[in-house]
C-alpha cells in the first residue's frame, strides 16, 4: 500500500505512455489489415523464397543457374522489359500534356469517367474487344482493305500486347497524373508568366520540378501493373515468341511442369527486376528534384 | 539605386468589360494611371476589384473596352509580354526554389547575363530588407517575409506598372502596419505606378494617392483619401467608408429630421422628393450633455481611448456614436454632430 502511494506520481500509466506515441484504442483497428498482408504477402512471398532454394534435383542455386543458362527461359526478361518500359513510358507521359488540357475543362467529370471505363473492364474483355476490332478479319483491317491496302497485323504479335497495355494502363497513368497536376496551385503559373515566361519555360521550370515527385511515383506503379502483364500476352501476344513474357515463363513451369520450386525461382527473379527499376526511379527522383530546384536556368 | 520602373506617362483603361457567363463582373471601367501614382482600388468582395487588377496582368481577357500604355494597345498581350509585376494574395512563390532563385526568375526569362541578374537580386533583396536570406526556400520563411520576397520578384524586372492583389490579408495586424509602411517606401523608391487592391478602407486610405471606389462592377467614386473619407459621393460609398449610420428620413434643403428631431445638414446629393439617407460616422456623433438627440444605451465596448456605443432614439432609430467615458446599458445620454458631418444622400436606392 505505502510503495503505491509512493511510486504513483513518478511512474506514468502505460496507456498514457503509449498515447504519447499516439497508440489507443483505435490503432487496434489495424490488426485485420496487418494479419491480412501477412497471410497474404509476407508469408507467402517467405514461403516462395525459401521454395526457389529447394529445387528438385541438384544444389542450392540450380533453379537460378538453370533460368539463366536457359535463352528460353532468361529471354522472357528482356522480352518483359521490352513492352513494360516502352508502355509505361507512352502511358506517363501522353498522360501529362492531356491532364495539362483537361485541368482546365469544365466537364471533367464526365471525361474522368469515360476514362475509368477501361479499367473496370479488365485486360481480358480489352482482349477480346481488340481482337474482334483489329483482327485479321477486324473492322479495321477490313476498313484497310475496302480502300485498297493490305491488311496489317495487329493482333497476336508484340503490336497487340503493346496496345493492350496502352489501353489498360493509361487510364490510370492519366488519373494519377490528372490529381498530381491539380495539386500545383495555378497561381504559380500565373506569378511565372507575369515574370516573363511563356509556356514551354513555364512548364520546364514550374510544373515539371513540382511535378517530379508525382510522375516518379505514376512511373513506378505504371511499371510494376506492366510488368507483371499475363492476360493480354497470351491473348493478344505470341506467347511462344516475342512477347513470352516472365510470367508465362512462370505459369508454364507451375502449372505445365507442376515445378514450384522453379517457379518461386522465376517468380523472385521478376520480384528482382521491378524492384530494381522501381528503386532506380526513385533514386533518379531526387537527383532530377534537385536538380530543378537549384536552378538549370541560363 | 538601379532598380526603377520603365518610363510610361500614362496607362488608361478604357471602358474595361468582363463577363463571366451571363454574371458582369465589370462594367465598363474606365481609369487613366499615371507613373509614379499609387492607385487602390477598393470595394466588399465580389466588386470586381480582383477581376480588374486580373484583366490588367493579363491573366483574364477582357470582353469589352481596352488597356493603354501611353500609344499601345495592351489588352491583347499576354501576360508575359506585358511585364508588369504582380504580388498575388497567397505570395505564390516558386516553392522549388531559392529566394534569390525565386527573385531572379524573371530576369533569367529575359535571359540577362548572370552577373546582372546576381547585381539586381542583391539589390532587389536589400531592398526588401532580406539581404541574408536569400538561399533559402521560401518555406523556410515566415509570411511577412514571403510577402517581401514577392514583392522583390515582382519590382526587379523593372515594371512600369505594379499589381498588388490584396498582398497584406494574410499576415497578422501588426506586421499588416508595418508591411504597409514598406510597400509605399518601395512604391517610392523605384517609381513605378501600382495599383493596389484592398478590401480594407483603412489600408487604402494611408497608402494610395488616389482611391477607386467600385461597387458590382462599377467605379462608384474616384478621389483623394482626404476627399473620400471626408465627402463620399454616393450613400453606398459612404457605408463603405465607415459612415456607419445611415438613417433613412425625410430632408428638406439643408434640414434633416432624425430621431424626430430636425438638424442642419450637408447635402451631398440633391434631395428632390424628400425621402434621404443621413450618414453619420460614429467618431462625428459623441455624447454632449447638450446634445439634440436622446438615445437609450444597448451596447458599448471599450476601444482604448474611446468607448464605441450603440444606442436607439425614442422613434426606434438605430445610432452608432462614441463616448468618452463608460456608459451603461439602459442608460439615457444626449448626442452632438457637427451640421456639416451630416451628410445627406438621395433615399430612392
Amino acid at each position: 500500500m505505502s510503495e503505491h502511494t509512493m511510486g504513483a506520481p513518478s511512474r506514468i500509466s502505460l496507456r498514457r505512455r503509449l498515447k504519447l506515441y499516439e497508440i489507443d484504442g483505435v490503432t487496434l483497428l489495424v490488426i485485420p489489415a496487418v494479419l491480412f498482408v501477412l497471410a497474404l504477402f509476407v508469408y507467402p512471398f517467405a514461403y516462395g523464397f525459401v521454395l526457389s532454394f529447394e529445387p528438385k534435383t541438384g544444389g542450392m542455386f540450380a533453379n537460378y543457374i538453370k533460368f539463366f543458362s536457359d535463352p528460353f527461359l532468361y529471354e522472357t526478361i528482356a522480352n518483359t522489359f521490352w513492352l513494360a518500359i516502352p508502355a509505361t513510358l507512352i502511358n506517363v507521359l501522353i498522360s501529362i500534356p492531356i491532364a495539362l488540357r483537361v485541368r482546365r475543362m469544365d466537364r471533367r467529370r464526365l471525361l474522368t469517367t469515360i476514362l475509368v471505363i477501361p479499367i473496370t473492364l479488365g485486360t481480358v474483355l480489352i482482349a477480346e474487344g481488340l481482337l474482334i476490332y483489329l483482327g485479321p478479319q477486324g473492322w479495321f483491317n477490313r476498313t484497310l482493305v475496302l480502300f485498297g491496302f493490305e491488311k496489317v497485323r495487329l493482333v497476336h504479335n508484340y503490336t497487340g500486347v503493346m496496345l493492350s497495355l496502352i489501353l489498360s494502363g493509361f487510364p490510370f497513368a492519366f488519373l494519377l497524373t490528372l490529381s498530381y497536376i491539380t495539386g500545383i496551385d495555378p497561381s504559380l503559373e500565373q506569378a511565372a508568366s507575369t515574370l516573363g515566361a511563356r509556356a514551354r519555360a513555364r512548364f520546364r521550370h514550374i510544373l515539371l520540378p513540382l511535378l517530379a515527385q508525382g510522375l516518379a511515383i505514376n512511373l513506378c506503379l505504371s511499371f510494376v501493373q506492366t510488368f507483371s502483364v499475363f492476360p493480354s500476352a497470351v491473348l493478344l501476344g505470341a506467347p511462344a515468341g516475342a512477347t513470352r513474357v516472365i510470367s508465362i515463363a512462370a505459369y508454364q513451369a507451375a502449372y505445365e511442369q507442376y515445378d514450384t520450386s522453379m517457379a518461386s525461382a522465376i517468380a523472385m527473379i521478376m520480384g528482382f527486376c521491378q524492384l530494381s527499376v522501381v528503386i532506380l526511379i526513385l533514386a533518379s527522383r531526387n537527383f532530377f528534384y534537385r536538380g530543378a530546384a537549384g536552378g538549370g536556368k541560363g | 539605386m538601379s532598380i526603377a520602373a520603365r518610363d510610361f506617362r500614362e496607362l488608361r483603361l478604357d471602358g474595361m468589360c468582363r463577363n463571366f457567363g451571363s454574371l458582369n463582373a465589370l462594367k465598363g471601367v474606365t481609369l487613366n494611371v499615371r507613373r509614379g501614382e499609387f492607385i487602390a482600388l477598393l470595394g466588399p468582395s465580389g466588386c470586381g476589384k480582383s477581376t480588374a487588377l486580373n484583366c490588367l496582368a493579363g491573366l483574364l481577357t477582357l470582353t469589352d473596352g481596352s488597356i493603354w500604355l501611353d500609344q499601345t494597345r495592351i489588352d491583347e498581350l499576354r501576360p508575359e509580354e506585358r511585364g508588369f509585376g504582380m504580388v498575388f494574395q497567397n505570395y505564390a512563390l516558386f516553392p522549388h526554389m531559392t529566394v534569390r532563385k525565386n527573385i531572379g526568375f524573371g530576369l533569367a526569362m529575359q535571359n540577362r547575363p548572370k552577373a546582372e541578374i546576381e547585381r539586381k537580386v542583391d539589390e532587389a533583396l536589400a531592398i526588401v530588407r532580406l539581404t541574408d536570406q536569400g538561399h533559402k526556400l521560401p518555406g523556410q520563411l515566415s509570411g511577412g517575409q514571403q510577402q517581401r520576397v514577392a514583392i522583390a520578384r515582382a519590382i526587379v524586372i523593372e515594371p512600369p506598372l505594379v499589381l498588388m492583389d490584396e498582398p497584406l490579408s494574410n499576415l497578422d495586424a501588426k506586421l499588416r502596419i508595418e508591411m504597409r509602411a514598406e510597400i509605399r517606401r518601395i512604391h517610392e523608391l523605384i517609381g513605378s505606378a501600382t495599383i493596389y487592391v484592398t478590401h480594407d478602407q483603412e489600408e487604402a486610405l494611408s497608402l494610395a494617392d488616389r482611391i477607386v471606389v467600385m461597387r458590382a462592377g462599377e467605379v462608384r467614386q474616384v478621389g483623394a483619401p482626404e476627399e473620400l473619407y471626408a465627402r463620399p459621393a454616393h450613400a453606398d460609398v459612404a457605408e463603405f467608408m465607415g459612415y456607419r449610420n445611415q438613417v433613412r428620413t425625410k430632408a428638406s434643403g439643408a434640414t434633416v429630421s432624425i430621431g424626430g428631431v430636425s438638424l442642419p445638414a450637408n447635402a451631398i446629393e440633391p434631395v428632390s422628393d424628400g425621402d434621404a439617407v443621413a450618414a453619420i460616422r460614429p467618431n462625428d456623433l459623441k455624447v454632449a450633455a447638450d446634445g439634440p438627440l436622446a438615445v437609450t444605451v444597448e451596447s458599448a465596448q471599450y476601444h482604448g481611448q474611446e468607448f464605441y456605443c450603440s444606442g436607439r432614439t425614442a422613434d426606434g432609430t438605430e445610432l452608432y456614436f462614441m463616448s468618452e467615458h463608460r456608459v451603461a446599458k439602459g442608460e439615457t445620454v444626449r448626442l452632438a454632430v457637427a451640421p456639416n458631418r451630416i451628410l445627406v444622400y438621395r433615399g430612392d436606392k
